[in-house]
């Protein structure tokens, strides 16, 4: 792919999986467990899969030049409206009821994006703003659908969804299928179409997009919505997990989506975006905590290392950028 | 060092320059320059894009070291390490690009970095006046308590002259100090220098406006692939002259010959087209085949006219391409389904995504020509790329570059390539050559005239009136946002075109 491949930056475009190769081959040094199929397949790669799907979706508001901050509250109120949905159909319930539970998930995230989206747009107000306004609109419309306290689905019906997030097809989880695939059907969007080249010349200059004839708020409402849906693929995931979703669902979630984003090699002043390479990131954010407990790490002090382990990569990120 | 090869230094004052070359790589973009600059005169070096100027430049500023040659400056040898140490030395470069914070006043730019203070303080007082002292020494009384977004391109010029010579100045470098400026606007640039050289300062002029050029410099140095091929007194030199030398060969007529028009079929009518603020009411009609010149001052609302016929800012008024009339376009993709394209003046901030490769940068109007099945076609997309090369003859180091490394003039004709891709039969070309180096300006009229030959319409907005009366069968003159008059045959001329800009006189209807 010549447009998205320049040979001259092909480290620069490697580095993320670099990383995530180095990481690993470390990982395997400190602790022998850490290789394993249940821990690295099972455990690892299943557990990063929500933050994976929501940054692929932050991948195209941010190679659009935008930035998307609620994603985290959106994820808990779009939990909790299919919760409260499942709920109200339990009498009988069965696959088909879980199956327009999902629907309905994919729906919110939708309209959610679109929400975020029209604020931007129509509203001229700066991505950083109209977000940060709905990342406190959502949280507080969970916390209120969930009475201040948390929302659960019965054991039964949790029994018929549990599946969706813990079983594997061939030997691989549900959930990194989910993430493979959302990750596929967003390569080839941001790649192979034009809306994806718009994405890319809105990020890069609006300018230039408006005088090519881009419709500035069509491609930018659109990312917001890509990102909706992202996040109701994430929640139909989070959902059967522990059938229940709390004030701690989807908190910070934002923050590790764009660092997912950045970590992949897309820059926060948009105009690249790289799939795959954030997909990466999100492994890679999610394997540092896992090495961290594996080497019995304080629990407390997992945050404070992971956060300087990113500030490193990023600054030699930042130092192959400069070549 | 031998002693022979000394001696140019050790005799001569001012500012000399001796056997400088510089590489970078394999690629050799300087080769054994040697030039004298003295005070109180006026030395151009002039030269086409990529012929060594701003290397030259760079090494007298101290932005860049020599691969090897020698500077020095009345005799004592120099060796910078950065601009300070040049700028401590008095010699001073003058960037072409206006790097000004805007929201600041101009004395806050001159002085920003290094403001006056009273013990923590800015001090604001003296500030205003030392910069007043300043601007009034140029011969300008800029306000220097003025906001820089209120000020023309022009004043923000003189500021950006006044904020590279608050500091002690000896030797004063101008790279195209006029580029974005009309001719009239010019004229403050040229007081500047005028009045610097009075004070004995020797000015390095680099200009792609060989008529300045002619009017100011006293010695004309040609560079071109890297080497000094002429040097003579500037009296002894025509425009044309200078044009033979810098591109080395007879360049021919500048302007293709003009065709005379048979088809008087209506292209564009326009009528009541009001650009609030910038236009007042615009009526004009275009015909097909036929090169229509806008000309005018900056902020005459020429480019806000046609800004607001293709949607990118509000207007109203009436357009028709030939028969029924149509409220202003809503967008430029609705233009340019109808056939008109747009050419933006600013090919950096509006034309080419200069961190994106040539392809996508080519191929962003008309993406859908590319796909199949909803999905891009790379091989499609290369193969247009490599039309373009040859059909434009556009030169680029390598297919993935960057497009914002070619030179000017290369943007320019990957820009008109873009616009073309799309296959308009109206083109509105706005500045078509701003920047660019002669030779390829000749490319670009050669392009323009063939195009209009073939039955496209086209209109060229422009601040040079020689492009103008060379290219265009019709010239409407702006000022103030009005259109004040038609110029047709005989009366195409730069007095005419000049009294109807300046609103010194207005044509009859």
């Amino acid at each position: 792919m010549n447009f998205t491949f320049k040979n001259q930056f092909s480290l620069k475009h490697a580095a993320p999986f670099i990383a995530l190769i180095g990481l690993i081959l470390l990982g395997s040094l400190v602790n022998p467990h850490f290789l394993s199929y249940s821990n690295l397949i099972q455990n690892v790669a299943t557990r990063s899969s929500f933050i994976a799907i929501i940054a692929i979706g932050a991948t195209f508001v941010m190679a659009g030049g935008g930035l998307d901050l609620s994603v985290g509250s959106m994820a808990a109120f779009t939990a909790g409206t299919m919760i409260l949905f499942l709920k109200a159909n339990e009498q009988g319930a069965g696959a088909g009821i879980i199956a327009l539970s999902m629907l309905l998930a994919l729906a919110v995230g939708l309209a959610c994006g679109l929400f975020n989206g029209l604020v931007i747009t129509l509203g001229r107000i700066e991505p950083f703003i109209a977000t940060l306004g709905s990342m406190v609109i959502l949280r507080s419309l969970f916390t209120y659908l969930a009475n201040g306290g948390s929302l659960s689905i019965s054991p039964a019906l949790k029994d018929i969804y549990a599946p969706v997030y813990e079983g594997s097809f061939l030997g691989v989880p549900i959930p990194l299928l989910a993430i493979l695939g959302v990750g596929a059907v967003a390569a080839v969007l941001l790649y192979k179409t034009p809306f994806g080249r718009h994405v890319i010349a809105v990020g890069s200059n609006e300018d230039v997009a408006r005088y090519s004839g881009v419709s500035l708020s069509r491609v930018k409402v659109l990312t917001y919505m890509i990102q909706g849906l992202c996040v109701g693929v994430a929640v139909i995931l989070y959902v059967p997990r522990l059938g229940s979703a709390n004030s701690a669902t989807g908190l910070y979630w934002e923050l590790q989506a764009i660092t997912a984003v950045v970590v992949g090699g897309t820059l926060l002043k948009g105009g690249q975006g790289h799939v795959w390479g954030t997909i990466a990131g999100a492994f890679f954010l999610e394997i540092i905590g896992n090495i961290l407990t594996l080497s019995n790490v304080n629990v407390y002090l997992i945050g404070a290392v992971q956060g300087v382990i990113i500030i490193i990569a990023m600054l030699i990120q930042r130092g192959i950028n400069r070549r | 060092m031998s002693p022979d090869q000394s001696t140019p230094i050790k005799e001569n004052q001012g500012l000399v320059a001796f056997q400088l070359s510089k590489a970078f790589g394999e690629n050799s973009v300087l080769q054994d320059v040697s030039l004298i600059f003295q005070r109180g005169k006026v030395h151009a070096v002039i030269g086409e894009n990529g012929a060594g100027k701003s290397t030259l430049m760079k090494i007298l500023g101290g932005y860049q070291l020599p691969s090897s040659g020698t500077l020095a400056l009345d005799g004592k040898l120099l060796h910078f390490t950065g601009p300070k140490e040049a700028e401590a030395l008095g010699i001073v470069l003058v960037h072409q690009e206006i790097l000004l914070a805007p929201h600041l006043t101009v004395a806050e730019n001159i002085f920003l970095g290094r403001e006056l203070r009273i013990g923590p303080f800015v001090d604001d007082e003296a500030m205003n006046a030392k910069a007043s002292a300043l601007l009034s020494n140029l011969g300008s009384n800029l306000d220097p308590r003025a906001r820089v977004e209120n000020l023309t391109i022009a004043n923000r010029q003189i500021a950006q002259i006044a904020r590279a010579l608050s500091g002690h100045h000896d030797f004063i470098i101008f790279d195209e100090p006029t580029a974005a400026l009309t001719p009239v606007e010019s004229e403050a640039v040229f007081t500047v220098i005028q009045n610097l050289k009075n004070q004995n300062c020797g000015i390095i002029y680099i200009s792609h406006k060989l008529d300045e050029v002619k009017r100011l410099a006293d010695t004309v140095s040609v560079l071109r692939d890297g080497k000094l091929v002429a040097q003579q007194p500037a009296k002894k030199l025509k425009a044309v002259d200078m044009a033979h030398l810098m591109v080395g060969r007879e360049l021919g007529a500048l302007y293709p010959p003009k065709v005379i028009r048979t088809n008087s079929e209506v292209a564009l009518q326009v009528e009541n087209l009001i650009v609030p603020p910038s236009l007042s009411s615009a009526n004009f009609v275009l015909h097909k085949g036929e090169i229509l010149g806008f000309a005018g001052l900056i902020g005459a609302g020429r480019t806000e006219l046609f800004e607001g016929l293709l949607g990118l800012r509000p207007a109203t008024g009436r357009v028709s391409l030939g028969n029924k009339f149509n409220s202003v376009f809503s967008s430029v993709a609705a233009a340019a389904k109808a056939g008109l394209a747009y050419v933006t003046e600013d090919r950096k901030g509006k034309g080419l995504l200069l961190n994106l490769e040539l392809t996508p940068n080519l191929t962003l109007s008309t993406l859908q020509q590319f796909t199949n099945a909803g999905f891009i076609q790379h091989r499609l997309e290369s193969a247009a790329l490599d039309i373009a090369f040859s059909r434009y003859d556009i030169r680029a180091r390598s297919r993935d570059m960057d497009a914002g490394r070619l030179s000017g003039g290369n943007q320019q004709k990957l820009l008109l390539a873009k616009t073309l891709q799309a296959d308009p039969s109206i083109i509105i070309i706005d500045e078509p050559t701003r920047g660019v180096d002669i030779g390829a300006k000749k490319q670009i009229y050669e392009l323009i005239a063939k195009l209009a030959q073939s039955g496209k319409s086209i209109i060229v907005i422009s601040s040079e009136m020689p492009e103008l009366i060379g290219l265009c069968h019709r010239i409407v003159v702006m000022h103030r946002g009005q259109l004040v008059g038609t110029l047709v045959g005989s009366d195409i001329n730069e007095r005419k075109i000049v009294t109807l800009a300046t609103g010194t006189e207005k044509q009859a209807a």
